[in-house]
């Protein structure tokens, strides 16, 4: 019997034979599926994994015109050449503090957003602030940071809106000073994602078992009390398996934003790793400092992912992996 | 359950304030959100000179049209445009087919290859080794820079578009593949005559996610082909605008800049017409595909 799965049933003279089929047997039997998948895992692995081999690079002093192994191995010259740069050190320090910005923003008003969207009855004003609060998202950053550029210009409306109810009194440079920065990709990351990451907790709200607020109506628990104890519970592990994710990204703390927003002036608040790298790998041709700085940044998130998914797992709840 | 949130809505209406505020706290929201995006759209509607006092706010002080005449008769913009739709369309179309088909046959759980491939594909969301050597490996190795391909080749799946479609294949009913297979189905034929046409809603998800990505994106544009002009993008164009107008550079980067000093438009109103340009398209479509990509992404999120 010609059979895909993993043993050959067969019927002779009142037995049942059964015997395993061998491991090619079975993918020559599945060849339509092989060719429907291989030819995308080589495509993978050429794409996300053979760059992989450009890390040994970091070890040496690269020159990509001299082929590869006649390039001088110089051991971790490169990552001591990176941790004794004060530049370096600043892109660590603004690569961090953006993302913990963006985590905390990310996490408290998606969420706040989600229980008030969450409390609106009449079905179209909600559909309405749903789809208004989900444009930004669909705008490149290129716009974004244009738009931004106006908002917050000397002239712009933040600052006429801040001067008409008096809080300042001369017009606040946003752009042009480096202390703004952080809080100001901040503002416009919010702006741009608040209202695109409500939809999963409004589905893990939709999902909480309706019996549950009316039972808190019967025992005389009010708005409040119910969003507190019945729908923060019920998005509970939505929000964690979340957490887990963000915290494996919290190296990325977005790059486009900060490489179009950066100007000079700001530069030592608004350099990331990755924009220190692509700097000093495609401007100055330092490659082998370059990927440096990018292996750094990739096994701390490695690390930071794990270390998240331990601590979930310890608290016992689902995680990724 | 609408009778009971209806009696506890009417229950509630007597002595709270809340949804009042409530309501009143979504609209300035909103306001917040539709601001700027409108501010932008009068800006590119108003007359050039006028626009440089700003304070323009929700409708243009001037009107003019100016900006939009100018940019639809710039060649460079017109190109950009082509380039962005014709890979926005390729990078769309070999997405949707390309993931859809590895979907459905990591979906089959008879497949021998099929933890060991899967594993792979996930795993390529944690590692990634790096701008650089992508960059190396795409310029140096592969030749891609200064070509169309550049924008293809290297982003034809997605391990996340990937995995929310698997999900919603394994949510279908086995039966509809197993009867199928006994009637001798192949699995080309299963994939492009069954599962295919049933995973429209996913796929309606994917596509929005990858054409919004293709046609936003320019930073392959900036690395790869800065120096091909007839390969810039619009999303490219506009970066460009941005860097001169905030530097106030006076590089004439298009002959729209060079126009702009003869016409009654300035760098402003062109930026903010080529911003409108740009956006149009999606804002346009996102909304009618909302209910998809709402469904899209909570299939995802059941089992990352």
């Amino acid at each position: 019997m010609r059979s895909a799965y993993a043993t050959d049933v067969t019927v002779t003279k009142n037995t049942l034979h059964i015997k395993p089929v061998s491991f090619w047997k079975r993918l020559w039997l599945q060849r339509q599926l092989a060719l429907m998948s291989v030819p995308m895992l080589l495509y993978i692995f050429l794409f996300n994994y053979s760059p992989l081999w450009g890390w040994i690079t970091a070890f040496m002093d690269y020159n990509p015109a001299t082929p590869l192994f006649e390039n001088e191995w110089v051991g971790m010259k490169n990552f001591i050449w990176l941790f004794g740069k004060p530049e370096f050190i600043r892109a660590i320090r603004n690569t961090f503090a953006m993302a913990a910005i963006n985590l905390v923003f990310g996490f408290v008003f998606p969420i706040l957003l989600a229980l008030f969207l969450n409390e609106i009855r009449t079905i179209h004003f909600k559909r309405t602030v749903q789809t208004v609060t989900y444009l930004p998202h669909f705008l490149s950053w290129v716009i974004v940071v244009g738009i931004a550029q106006t908002i917050f210009s000397s002239d712009g409306a933040v600052n006429q809106l801040l001067l008409s109810l008096g809080l300042v009194k001369n017009p606040v440079f946003f752009l042009g000073e480096g202390k703004y920065f952080w809080w100001l990709v901040g503002v416009i990351n919010l702006w741009k994602e608040c209202g695109w990451n409500t939809i999963i907790y409004l589905a893990a709200m939709a999902a909480i078992d309706p019996a549950l607020y009316e039972a808190a109506q019967m025992d005389g628990a009010g708005r409040f009390k119910k969003m507190f104890h019945i729908t923060l519970p019920g998005i509970k592990s939505t929000f964690v398996v979340l957490l887990v994710m963000n915290i494996g990204y919290l190296m990325e703390a977005g790059f486009e934003i900060q490489y179009l927003m950066g100007q000079n002036v700001v530069m030592d608040w608004s350099q990331t790793i990755d924009i220190f790298a692509l700097k000093y790998g495609i401007t100055k041709g330092q490659y082998s400092r370059a990927i440096a700085a990018g292996i750094f940044k990739s096994l701390v998130s490695i690390a930071l992912m794990l270390s998240a998914n331990f601590a979930a797992k310890r608290l016992g709840e689902d995680t990724l992996l | 359950m609408t009778d009971t949130t209806a009696r506890r809505a009417r229950h509630r209406r007597k002595r709270s304030v809340f949804p009042l505020v409530n309501a009143v706290a979504m609209i300035l929201l909103m306001f917040v959100t539709l601001y700027p995006v409108i501010n932008t759209v009068a800006i590119s509607f108003n007359d050039g000179t006028d626009a440089v006092r700003g304070g323009i706010g929700l409708w243009p002080r001037q009107f003019s049209i100016k900006s939009y005449e100018t940019i639809f008769s710039d060649e460079i913009i017109f190109n950009a445009f082509f380039i962005t739709v014709s890979r926005t369309a390729i990078q769309t179309i070999l997405n949707v087919v390309l993931t859809s088909m590895l979907a459905y046959a990591l979906s089959r759980r008879e497949y021998v290859l099929r933890k060991f491939i899967t594993t792979v594909f996930v795993l390529t969301m944690y590692v990634n080794a790096g701008l650089i050597p992508n960059y190396l490996l795409l310029q140096r190795t592969l030749g891609l820079g200064k070509s169309f391909w550049v924008y293809i080749i290297p982003t034809m799946l997605s391990c996340f578009n990937m995995i929310i479609t698997r999900t919603y294949i394994l949510g279908l009913p086995d039966a509809l593949v197993e009867s199928a297979r006994i009637d001798g189905a192949g699995d080309f034929y299963l994939f492009w005559k069954i599962i295919f046409p049933l995973c429209l809603p996913v796929l309606a998800t994917v596509a929005l996610f990858v054409a919004v990505g293709a046609w936003n994106s320019w930073f392959d544009t900036h690395l790869y082909n800065a120096s091909k002009v007839h390969l810039h993008t619009l999303q490219y164009l506009l970066k460009m605008k941005l860097a001169t107008t905030t530097n106030s550079a006076n590089a004439a980067l298009t002959s729209a800049d060079a126009a702009a000093s003869t016409t009654n438009t300035t760098p402003i109103t062109i930026r903010s017409a080529i911003t409108v340009v740009s956006a149009a398209p999606i804002v346009v479509i996102y909304p009618f595909l909302q209910r998809y990509f709402v469904v899209g992404l909570n299939v995802g999120s059941v089992k990352g």
